[in-house]
């Protein structure tokens, strides 16, 4: 692409320093506010650095909620999740786009037809076969319920479709069988698509509210996202502390988006194009 | 191998579905039968503990009686179309900015894309308050603009859809941006460079060169948008609840508060159907309609 002119390219400038602060200034009303003192959350003319920084917000926080074990609890689904998704996810890729047999096709349409299927058409059957396996207020149920995603099955074969069969077939002469080339050829071959949607799992899992809001009753066994709700109706007034908390809420997923922020671009770019 | 007993075709269907049988059983388990389950419930009542008792249609008859429902569907209608659109030209607009040879241009991508990864219960917080009727910096700022009656927002039953609407557009549009990006940077720059020889405008470049090169974008786009647009609960949920009022009641507010609320399993899987047949509907006419207006080079 031809660059930009030197007038343009200040325009250009101009208008993204208007429109980018301007779409993060949720954000940073939210981060300003954490740091306030209840009284001091509306005052207009807004005050983005506050006068006394309220750190003690961040600590306060921990005795008011068992945020300790929210966060222990995400943790733990958010990576089982991934783990489990990444390994059935690529495995049946690689059946879907490097295995030849009847009915694949068919089948594979089955998978990304669900994606379009809202969740809310069959939340209701599946709660009540979680129920049935009294799986209702465990974190078993999210599990089960994350765990075999469409869309990361989606994913990952639109990378190994353009893995070329070349490959595969120089190592089936060598002696490799199906499974040996999945493991040692096109695994390590497709790291990215691998990472997209690792980052793609961690992020929905983390943020994930409905499931956990329908599945869990028990305070002990609540997730950050639930957990902070259930904060914010119980102490609707105290904004300062209702802000520190979400904003700890979203610091992993940032740290994560900021690292590997590759991987979310091309992680949307791969499932958008090629569909 | 030893395996001779089979041919070598049932061998590689062997081999083949092993590969998806992990993934399979949990989906066909978890997903597949739920979905199946979900059409024998509507056509049933039952409230989870009593044994189910067949009504045919009645359900359906039941929801259509419904003021709450025809609302959710007028609601559903309204919150799809609006997000669509302005998800779309949002979208492409930043695209096109952020799709330039410019210093620093990573930062500013990331910044439109930051929304997208933020969880819906600190989103759904932080713009409540920001909406706040009295004292929220929103109608702070519309007030210092001269506004003298500011909008209610999210307690105003006129203006709670609009004000869940933008805040639906302002997380998703990132995530679309990057879509577009993709599909910018895969327009060959020849393209641009001959219509530059003829003397074509940047005007004339982006309707004759750049929008019919983004068709197949703007056709996945507008399928993803439309499919999303019919799932948005949490934010409404976390937001507003659905109200005031049925103000921000959407077809899948009425799901669930049938479902989990009422207990009125039939009724919550008919309004679970009807939501079926307008995704699928809405999904095949979009199909139909590709031919006309997507070209694939």
């Amino acid at each position: 692409m031809k660059e930009p002119s030197r007038s343009a390219k200040i325009g250009l400038y101009a208008a993204l320093c208007v429109i980018c602060p301007l779409t993060l200034l949720p954000l940073a009303w939210m981060l300003s506010s954490s740091l306030k003192l209840d009284k001091d959350v509306f005052t207009i003319p807004i005050q983005w650095i506050p006068a006394i920084p309220q750190w003690g917000n961040y600590i306060k926080i921990w005795e008011k909620i068992p945020l300790g074990v929210f966060t222990f609890n995400t943790f733990k689904l958010t990576i089982i999740i991934t783990l489990i998704q990444l390994f059935t996810c690529s495995f049946a890729a690689y059946g879907f786009s490097k295995c030849r047999f009847k009915g694949r096709d068919a089948l594979f349409l089955c998978y990304v037809a669900t994606i379009a299927i809202p969740w809310q058409v069959y939340m209701l059957p599946q709660y009540t076969m979680m129920n049935k396996m009294h799986l209702v207020d465990s974190h078993m149920s999210l599990i089960l319920l994350h765990s075999f995603s469409a869309f990361g099955v989606f994913l990952m074969r639109q990378f190994m479709v353009s893995i070329p069969n070349e490959l595969l077939e120089a190592a089936r002469i060598d002696g490799l069988n199906e499974y040996g080339i999945y493991a040692r050829i096109i695994l390590p071959l497709s790291k990215p698509a691998l990472a997209s949607l690792s980052i793609f799992t961690f992020v929905t899992i983390w943020n994930d509210f409905m499931g956990p809001m329908i599945y869990l009753n028990t305070t002990e066994k609540k997730t950050i996202q639930v957990g902070i709700r259930m904060f914010i109706s119980q102490y609707s007034a105290e904004y300062g502390l209702i802000m520190a908390a979400s904003i700890l809420s979203l610091v992993p997923v940032f740290t994560l988006f900021i690292a590997f922020q590759r991987f979310f671009v091309e992680g949307v770019a791969t499932s958008g194009l090629k569909g | 191998m030893q395996k001779k007993a089979f041919g070598l075709e049932t061998r590689e269907t062997l081999v083949g579905l092993s590969f998806i049988l992990p993934n399979f059983i949990g989906f066909a388990v978890f997903i597949l039968a739920p979905v199946l389950f979900s059409f024998y419930l509507s056509v049933n009542s039952w409230d989870g503990f009593r044994p189910m008792e067949f009504v045919g249609l009645d359900n359906f008859v039941q929801i259509f009686k419904d003021r709450v429902f025809k609302r959710a569907m007028v609601n559903t209608l309204q919150f799809s179309v609006f997000t669509i659109v302005f998800t779309l030209v949002a979208s492409l607009a930043l695209a096109m900015m952020l799709n330039q040879k410019l210093k620093g241009i990573a930062i500013f991508r990331s910044a439109i894309f930051f929304p997208y990864v933020a969880s819906i219960v600190a989103v759904a917080v932080v713009w409540n308050m920001l909406f706040q009727k009295d004292y929220g910096p929103i109608n702070a700022f519309l007030r210092f603009l001269g506004m003298v009656n500011p909008p209610g927002w999210t307690a105003s039953t006129k203006y709670a859809l609009p004000a869940v609407i933008i805040v639906v557009i302002w997380k998703n549009m990132g995530y679309y941006m990057v879509i577009y990006l993709a599909a910018l940077q895969g327009i060959p720059p020849e393209l641009h460079e001959a219509a530059m020889i003829d003397g074509a405008s940047a005007i004339d470049r982006f309707r004759h060169v750049t929008l019919p090169m983004l068709t197949p974008t703007t056709f996945f786009t507008v399928m993803m948008l439309t499919i999303n647009s019919f799932k948005v609960f949490d934010l409404i949920y976390a937001m507003t609840e659905g109200g005031p009022g049925q103000a921000t009641t959407l077809i899948v507010n009425y799901i669930y508060n049938q479902a989990f609320v009422s207990w009125n399993y039939g009724k919550a899987s008919a309004a679970s159907m009807v939501l079926f047949a307008l995704v699928a509907t809405v999904t095949i006419i979009q199909f139909r309609m590709e031919k006309k207006w997507v070209s694939y080079m």
